[in-house]
């Protein structure tokens, strides 16, 4: 499985597309958004948060159909399905490696895109501890989603449209912990950190599913 | 008895509205059940015939 | 004896045509009753005025867009474990009508909102709720159209349903968390259990079990369509 995760890893970086074009989408997306409602500090610093979410959750959804697709399409996935480790484990290691790739960049590209937007001091650390416990949660709905669309011609519209609704509770919990003015932040913090837990832990077992269905 | 007042409008177009929905859901519910047995039909006695 | 052998489709069309006569009639004179009860037969309420009749439809279909919702999980189990193909049909029989439940629970509650509250939306966690389950529906509906072997989508359906179940109660709650921080204390909340009289309760009681009854029978209806469409795939099939 770690040997699974370091090819994915490799894949992306050789290729270089994945990991360079995630970043600089969520930097236009943030960038937009000065552009469409105004370049008043106080009210950027104010819907700075919802900003960084939602672009995370967007630069996140434009990589998932790569984290199947291409081992589907050559074959990769059926010579795995068929290798000792069950594909729950697969599945896990994918998400792992596309969360590397797209979850660690985006936290870390946060903090000067929250510059950008004017995010009050006191918010990085909240903003950055919400990304890191959060996207984990996004890789793995995300590969979830992936997995259930492998099979459809130009699916990547109902790839958002089905993962989308998903992020709800995650983008709701972690928006909320970096806003000001929350009264208990790390209560919530706790909560989207749950999610993320109860993510790793089962939708492995949805992906193996859903995978094993599309590979019949 | 009506009980009415300044809302009839609002509580009229609730209805309508409500109702205009379940009737499409419902008709189309039916129209599919009755074009499918149809075509079932037509195919069955088709498929009959040859054998 | 087992409940199981209804499993079977051709059991299954067996029944479901001998007691769908029955139950269409009961579900019509049931709803049509309730409603016509409350529309005609009710005093107007002394805070919401005669607004208070819409309770008769938004109450039943809010109900039965969560209840359908609820009967196409179970369904996606009984199919993911014991592979019953009459139970995934159903689940796919279901959605459109919880879809249409949920549009009219959220079309009436706004209808009632604009004289009541002021404003026909507010992003209040009831609302904002449905409007997530509806969304839920798009998806589940969607994924239904795009896969064409039939049993590949009831399979991957039945897993969306599942993972989507789970996030959809996570959502529930994580609602009541971000709406308490958007609007401090502007409370618009519904308060149905304080002010329901004797005089609505009876008639609402009617509505929703003709609403449930009704439900029931457009699933029936709609998975015997569901059923004779693959049936007739199969047939279409074999002649080529």
């Amino acid at each position: 499985m770690k040997s699974l995760i370091l090819r994915d890893l490799k894949l992306a970086f050789r290729s270089g597309g994945g990991f360079a074009l995630t970043l600089a989408f969520f930097l236009i997306v943030v960038m937009f958004v000065p552009f469409g409602v105004g370049a008043n500090l106080d009210l950027l610093a104010r819907i700075a948060p919802g900003i960084l979410w939602i672009g995370a959750l967007l630069s996140c959804l434009l990589s998932l159909d790569r984290i199947f697709q291409l081992d589907w399409e050559d074959g990769t996935l059926e010579a795995l399905a068929t290798s000792p480790i069950p594909l729950s484990g697969i599945a896990l290691s994918k998400a792992t490696a596309h969360w590397i790739t797209t979850g660690l960049p985006i936290t870390i590209a946060a903090i000067p895109l929250g510059y950008l937007l004017n995010l009050p001091t006191q918010s990085y650390t909240w903003l950055i501890a919400s990304l890191a416990l959060g996207t984990p949660t996004l890789s793995f709905i995300g590969a979830f989603g992936a997995a259930i669309t492998v099979g459809i011609k130009r699916g990547g519209l109902l790839l958002s449209l089905l993962v989308l609704p998903l992020y709800i509770p995650t983008l709701m919990l972690g928006a909320q912990v970096v806003a000001i003015g929350t009264p208990n932040p790390a209560q919530l913090l706790a909560l989207v950190a749950a999610i993320s837990l109860l993510s790793i832990a089962l939708i492995p077992f949805a992906c193996a599913i859903a995978l094993r269905s599309n590979l019949r | 008895m009506f009980g009415f007042d300044k809302y009839t409008n609002t509580v009229l177009m609730a209805y309508g509205v409500a109702i205009a929905m379940l009737a499409i859901l419902i008709v189309l519910s039916l129209m599919k059940s009755n074009r499918v047995k149809r075509e079932l039909d037509a195919q069955e006695a088709k498929s009959n015939g040859k054998n | 004896m087992s409940l199981w052998e209804y499993a079977n489709p051709a059991r299954f069309m067996a029944l479901s045509g001998r007691i769908l006569p029955t139950l269409t009639i009961a579900s019509a004179v049931l709803l049509l009753s309730g409603l016509i009860w409350g529309f005609f037969g009710t005093p107007a309420d002394y805070k919401q005025g005669s607004t208070v009749k819409i309770i008769f439809l938004h109450v039943p279909t809010a109900l039965m867009a969560i209840n359908a919702w609820l009967m196409m999980l179970v369904a996606s189990l009984i199919w993911l474990i014991r592979r019953h193909h009459v139970s995934a049909l159903a689940a796919k029989a279901a959605a459109p009508i919880g879809m249409t439940m949920t549009l009219i629970a959220l079309a009436t509650g706004a209808i009632w909102g604009k004289p009541m509250w002021g404003t026909y939306w507010a992003w209040d966690p009831r609302l904002t709720s449905f409007m997530i389950l509806l969304i839920f529906y798009f998806g589940y509906l969607a994924l239904w159209e795009a896969v064409s072997d039939k049993d590949t989508a009831a399979d991957l359906t039945s897993i969306l349903c599942i993972v989507g179940s789970v996030f959809a109660v996570l959502s529930r709650y994580a609602v009541n968390f971000w709406s308490q921080g958007l609007h401090q204390g502007a409370s618009l909340s519904l308060d149905k259990e304080t002010h329901v009289d004797n005089a609505f309760y009876f008639p609402l009681l009617v509505s929703m079990a003709g609403m449930v009854l009704l439900f029931v029978t457009l699933v029936l209806i709609r998975t015997r369509t569901e059923i004779r469409t693959r049936r007739l795939s199969a047939l279409r099939a074999r002649e080529v």
